[in-house]
């Protein structure tokens, strides 16, 4: 059996017609893009096109994309570029608790740069109030940065009413919409959004292309300075094999995204109603219906995450967890903890995020495994035993030499 | 390579001596759910020597290998012997540990140390 891959929010398989869109340019048409003669048009050529299919997936200008190397450089772009450029009308930004790090890291840089930062909460199934985005709004506030989904627990955010909240403050707007883009319905102008990131490799793209949708009369600082390309906004030479498989992948998505999406929401359904029925003391992380087509995420009580994937992937089965130990930084994810998930109980976070590329058989095959996964750790848990003999769960308490044990830097 | 040596993977997989001792004689616990494992070792002593060791982990591959080895390692010894291994001595013979996995999830000596700890300070107070 081939092994099953439920980490698509890491990355997606490329798309064989996507794939071979790209071949051309790796090798024969090798041509840079800003030259004139034959070779470089040949390449701008393909340069436009793929601008255009890009734009087209979510209702844009082709004036109004520039092409990045990936995700986080386009949220870069989008905070500490407009943040930068709008700085003599103010200094204030706001973004969620649940952005993704390329978001929060580059706010937190220009906190350091003297620009104020507010972070607004979400609720205990990953929503952002319209009211406490209304309210942190100051007359100094020059952007919001607000995701369309989380990729981690898949809640789905009220984007338009977000949009119309903030366009009603004359503030601009960016979402990361990394996890939407190509995989639901997006149109940059119900959103509102000044700024929208997307990136290919999310929807069976390549790695090594993305972009971000500016507005047409959005100013933005550029990050790399040097040359002309991407109309002065990204300078360096075009990845072009990259950026024709993200134009190929923006092509594919528009014709079938809703069926794509369609088929992956009755096996999310099937693994969000069958792991409770089969497993005890699961919690379901993320909204139970604004939910991104693919995502899965539950906490198993009284385990640990990395455990999990480690035994699921002996079994032939990729996912992921949100938990300290899974973590290059050892701390729970922060969105399990902006969501108010028990720190001891969101150590047993454990995310299926599906693909096109999933079948009903992969589903019953997890739903058949799992289950002895997870026995075998609570076996070995003292969380568990406690359980158990008490009917009681344990007070995470202060443990033992904690401060000691764990001074372990961040990052 | 592979994130985890062989020898990590095998004792992830294939713990040894997990499970309680009934009556124990000493009991060492370390670790902290909150920070994602949580070691707790049971003993059993006849004369010196440590005639059963037993853990229950809560934790990462790292946490539950590093228990299981220490149990074996430790099984069999006189306590003072027991008492010199060391969470480096652990990671040695396991053959390495991610170095971020060092500090958190390699705790089993320490859990050991405080479970001979608790049965002497309990035979002294007898």
């Amino acid at each position: 059996m081939d092994a099953i891959y439920l980490d698509n929010q890491s990355n997606t398989k490329l798309d064989e017609r996507v794939f071979v869109a790209m071949l051309p340019y790796f090798k024969d048409n090798y041509g840079n893009p800003q030259s004139m003669y034959s070779l470089g048009a040949e390449a701008k050529n393909a340069l436009d096109a793929a601008r255009l299919k890009t734009a087209a997936l979510i209702g844009a200008q082709e004036s109004e994309i520039v092409f990045v190397s990936c995700g986080s450089e386009a949220n870069n772009l989008a905070v500490k570029g407009a943040a930068t450029a709008a700085k003599a009308r103010g200094r204030h930004i706001i973004v969620s608790a649940i952005e993704h790090f390329s978001v929060l890291q580059a706010a937190k840089r220009l906190s350091q740069e003297g620009f104020e930062v507010t972070e607004i909460p979400v609720d205990r199934h990953g929503l952002v109030s319209l009211e406490d985005v209304a309210k942190a709004v100051r007359p100094d506030t020059i952007l919001v940065s607000i995701q369309h989904a989380n990729t981690e627990i898949g809640t789905i955010q009220p984007i338009e009413e977000i949009g119309r909240v903030i366009k009603e403050k004359n503030v601009l707007f960016h979402t990361d919409a990394v996890c939407t883009a190509g995989t639901i319905p997006l149109d940059v102008k119900k959103v509102g959004a000044d700024l929208l990131t997307l990136s290919g490799s999310q929807f069976y793209g390549p790695k090594g292309a993305a972009a971000l949708y500016i507005r047409k009369g959005v100013r933005v600082t550029p990050q790399i300075d040097g040359g002309i390309q991407e109309g002065g906004k990204r300078s360096g030479t075009e990845n072009l094999p990259a950026i024709v498989g993200l134009g190929k992948a923006c092509e594919i998505a528009r014709n079938e995204m809703a069926s794509n999406a369609e088929k992956m929401v009755l096996l999310r359904n099937r693994l969000i109603g069958r792991i409770p029925e089969k497993i005890e003391h699961v919690y379901l992380n993320g909204h139970p219906e604004k939910r991104l087509p693919g995502n899965v995420n539950f906490s198993v009580e009284f385990i640990e995450g990395e455990g999990m994937f480690l035994l699921l992937d002996l079994k032939g089965i990729m996912a992921s967890s949100g938990s300290a130990c899974a973590s290059k930084a050892l701390k729970m994810s922060h969105v399990l903890t902006a969501t108010g998930v028990d720190a001891a109980v969101g150590q047993g976070s454990l995310l299926f995020t599906l693909s096109r590329h999933n079948t009903p058989e992969d589903v019953d095959y997890v739903l058949a495994e799992l289950p002895a996964v997870v026995d075998k750790l609570r076996a070995m848990s003292p969380l568990y035993a406690h359980f158990k003999k008490t009917g009681q769960r344990r007070d995470a308490g202060p443990g033992t030499d904690y401060e000691h044990e764990h001074a372990h830097e961040e990052n | 390579m592979a994130f985890y040596s062989e020898k990590v993977m095998d004792h992830f997989q294939n713990p040894r001596n997990v499970g309680e001792i009934a009556d124990p004689d000493g009991v060492g616990e370390v670790g902290n759910p909150i920070c994602g494992d949580m070691m707790t070792f049971y003993i059993k002593v006849k004369g010196n020597v440590l005639e059963d060791v037993k853990f229950k982990t809560f934790g990462c591959g790292a946490a539950i290998a590093v228990s299981s080895i220490v149990a074996e390692m430790a099984k069999g010894k006189t306590l003072d012997e027991a008492k010199s291994i060391t969470n480096e001595m652990v990671a040695k013979e396991l053959g390495g540990l991610p170095p971020n996995k060092m500090h958190c999830s390699n705790l089993g000596a320490d859990a050991l140390r405080k479970a001979i700890d608790s049965y002497l300070a309990k035979k002294e107070g007898k």
